[in-house]
């Protein structure tokens, strides 16, 4: 509970800051932002719409918070989570206990398209497979929050997690001082050393990381050149690398220069057209080679995506009790999969309730959201399950948490959702925030940046809320005074 | 360094050093073709600045006749002119983008800042009476960031390509610039040019009061031809920009233990004869030839640093 009031006591204070801010200086300060991520670049790049390509996301002011006590068990939970989803990686591209030991279907692992078959018999450096992890979640009650996906591939967003802050810590200097609000800005160095402790052994004590997209035209790229900048690291395409001997190299001016760790931004199947799509122009022929050999790390690994996967989700909680004998801290949405013939009765005949998703989808594309569908819609959908059941699934519809947000009409209550990253090396480290991201339409569940979704600032404070007592900064002398 | 990162840095220098020459011909030729209004051959200036820029052929496919409406839209706003003004921005900024992390923010910021004002610009804003004031607004987005580059870049190898695209494509635009008055360099022409065709050669390369603080004398043929050829102190002449270029090239290798090739050797015969020559054999040898064979050789500069460090 005292979560709860930290959050309601942080919120007030917020709201006494709005209350006393007339709209017309929260417009400009609205104005002020955009102009802001206009300056710096930070776009999400949409091409083949028509328009700008390079739109802003929009931000919102007011900041999501999320009270101390909280995080922590919050991050717990991500912490196991990841664990386990590490742990079944290894385990289904090595010995597959957990398929003989008959606690996941065999079937819907090895003829997932998510299952890479290249990489059975690997062992990335450290063991290591998801090494950047972005679990979707949503608060579902006080100190309860349920995880939506899993993203064990490329996940991305974390520059708006950087890029808000900076924009808060301009915007509102003061209304952040009142606030005791846990730093992101060290994300950079943990990935860093996240991505240096997963080196092949033969790097030495100061491996060269690069960071690989696929170039100017994909939607993060502002991302990619934002945390390269931020770790000191080369962006660089397909074409900038060269593979020999099965040693991965980027052409420099200098010649020639031999790379230890690949951060990549590239779906597998761009990754190696020797091995993956043929066709692919941003990827480095004999890179999985290389990898096989050992004289490369990719991180996160290829074939991630079969633990990412909506059809696996269900089964991540019997992961956490599979691998590390615990019960799972942070919950699973029910999820029925159309596949299975009880669960496809079920989403038939509960179609107006439900939620259906394509379980190969991201983005928020073709979604049926049971409540707000018209019948022709539902209809729609009823046919395209039967048709084709096993590309869909069905949750529930959530009591999502709302957060204030500016809107035309003043400030209103709106969906928020939240993806922490998680950094696995040689241990797994959380920055305490994340993205959150806001559902601008009145009622509205999707979150998406390309449906319209905006972002917010994401804080942690480090106390149980602002306009009180802060025990915390007088406890060195009163310790003082009690050892005495 | 990437060398793709090399020759995006290169290339968005040039571009940009590009976007301000274009705009100091357009604003020279505007100048005196007011001034031969009267006398009624203004098309010959405008004629004179396209083949400057180099572009004539792609003009006269889209456009019948070099009136100053048809060379300033094609100079500043036409997509299908790869060097007008728009385009050089437009280049240098996807330049910049591909290579943010190795710009400063400063630099950054005047690339895009710039953009994004230019993007947005309805074409009547470079239209007759606002003409100058538009030409004068790129001129200092360019030394914004030529200042920004030269403020805050690391003295590194990213400063060196950027240096490098800047002092190039300089030397390349002067040795243009110069080129287009070459009729006035004959001794036929000598004594009977109008002064104010002097002042503009000098004026589109800001040497006008240089050539008061150099020569302390009346405007002659054989002085300006030696300061923009080969007087080291006019930042903008041919010996001084080749000079930077043979230079940086040097200090690169330097970077690299020592690493040399045929660009190198190219650029010091460059900077070597600049250094040595002597305007009364180059006047003698004919002004145009000499033009021409400078352009020729620093595009062949170009294509050998090209091939040294970028597509090896």
């Amino acid at each position: 509970m005292r979560a709860e009031d930290g959050v309601r006591a942080a919120y007030a204070e917020i709201e006494r800051w709005l209350r006393a801010t007339p709209r017309e200086q929260l417009d400009r300060k609205r104005r002020e932002a955009e102009l802001l991520f206009r300056r710096i670049g930070i776009t999400f790049a949409v091409y083949g719409e028509g328009g700008d390509p390079e739109r802003l996301i929009p931000f919102d002011i007011i900041p999501r918070i999320i009270a101390r006590s909280e995080w922590e068990r919050l991050s717990a939970g991500l912490r196991q989570r990841v664990r386990a989803l590490n742990a079944f990686l290894a385990d289904v591209y090595g010995r597959q206990e957990i398929l003989r030991a008959g606690r996941i279907p065999r079937a819907l692992v090895l003829e997932n398209e998510g299952f890479r078959q290249e990489m059975v018999g690997i062992t990335p450096p450290g063991g290591v497979y998801t090494h950047i992890s972005g679990i979707d979640m949503v608060r579902t009650g006080p100190d309860e929050f349920t995880v939506l996906e899993d993203n064990c591939r490329t996940p991305s967003g974390v520059s708006y997690m950087l890029e808000n802050r900076e924009a808060m810590l301009r915007l509102f200097p003061k209304l952040c001082a009142r606030h005791r609000i846990a730093p992101v800005g060290r994300y950079p160095e943990e990935l860093l050393q996240t991505l240096k402790a997963v080196a092949p052994p033969r790097a030495g004590a100061d491996p060269t990381v690069v960071l690989l997209t696929p170039g100017p035209y994909n939607s993060a790229y502002y991302e990619h050149c934002f945390l390269a900048d931020e770790m000191g690291i080369e962006v660089v395409e397909g074409a900038d690398l060269c593979v020999q001997d099965e040693v991965v190299h980027m052409r420099t001016t200098a010649g020639p220069k031999r790379v230890d760790v690949i951060y990549r931004r590239i779906d597998d199947d761009f990754l190696d057209p020797e091995v993956f799509r043929a066709d692919s122009l941003v990827g480095v022929p004999g890179l999985m080679g290389a990898y096989r050999a050992g004289n490369v790390a990719l991180a996160n690994a290829p074939g991630g995506g079969i633990a990412d996967d909506k059809a696996i989700y269900p089964y991540v909680p019997e992961m956490v009790r599979f691998y590390l004998g615990e019960e799972p801290l942070l919950a699973n949405v029910p999820t029925w999969l159309c596949e299975r013939d009880e669960d496809r009765k079920y989403v038939l005949s509960n179609l107006d309730t439900l939620v259906v998703k394509l379980a190969k989808g991201s983005g928020g594309y073709g979604m049926l959201i049971g409540p707000h569908a018209t019948k022709a819609q539902r209809e729609e959908f009823h046919a395209r399950i039967l048709a084709r059941p096993g590309d869909y699934i069905a949750q529930p519809t959530l009591a999502l948490s709302t957060c204030p947000t500016v809107v035309e009409q003043g400030i209103a209550p709106r969906h928020v959702d939240l993806r922490p990253f998680v950094l696995s090396g040689k241990e797994i480290r959380i920055v305490p925030g994340g993205l959150t991201r806001v559902a601008l339409q009145d009622g509205s569940l999707i979150v998406n940046s390309s449906q319209g979704g905006g972002t917010k600032d994401t804080w942690v404070l480090e106390d149980e809320g602002p306009g009180q007592e802060h025990p915390q900064s007088h406890s060195q002398s009163q310790s003082q005074s009690a050892g005495a | 360094m990437l060398s793709r990162t090399a020759d995006n840095l290169f290339w968005l220098a040039r571009y940009t050093e590009r976007a301000g020459n274009v705009a100091r011909g357009l604003a020279v030729a505007s100048r005196m073709a007011a001034i031969s209004a009267r006398l009624g051959d203004e098309v010959a200036e405008w004629r004179a600045l396209l083949t400057a820029t180099g572009g004539d052929a792609g003009f006269y496919r889209k456009y019948d006749a070099p009136s100053e409406e048809a060379v300033v839209h094609w100079l500043v706003f036409d997509p299908d002119n790869p060097s007008g003004i728009l385009s050089c921005f437009e280049a240098a900024r996807r330049n910049a983008r591909a290579v943010r992390t190795a710009l400063t923010v400063d630099m950054w910021e005047a690339l895009n800042d710039g953009w994004n004002h230019l993007r947005q610009l309805s074409p009547g804003a470079a239209e007759g009476e606002n003409l100058a004031d538009f030409l004068g607004w790129v001129r200092e987005r360019v030394t914004l960031f030529n200042g920004a580059a030269q403020d805050t870049m690391l003295r590194a190898e990213a400063w060196r390509f950027v240096h490098l695209g800047t002092m190039l494509e300089r030397a390349d635009n002067t040795a243009r610039l110069l080129d287009v008055k070459h009729a006035l360099f004959t001794p036929e022409a000598e004594g009977a040019v109008d002064y104010v065709q002097w002042q503009a050669v000098l004026r589109s390369v800001s040497a006008l009061r240089s050539y008061q603080w150099v020569y302390r004398d009346r405007l002659s043929a054989r002085r300006i031809a030696e300061l923009m050829i080969l007087r080291p102190e006019l930042p903008r002449s041919l010996a001084a920009c080749h000079a930077e270029v043979s230079d940086t090239l040097e200090a690169i290798a330097v970077g690299q233990g020592g690493r040399m090739g045929e660009c190198h050797r190219q650029a010091g015969l460059l900077k070597a004869q600049l250094r040595y020559g002597r305007i009364d054999d180059i006047l003698a040898a004919g002004l145009h030839t000499f033009l021409t064979e400078m352009i020729t050789r620093t595009d062949a500069l170009g294509s050998a640093i090209d091939a040294f460090y970028i597509r090896h």
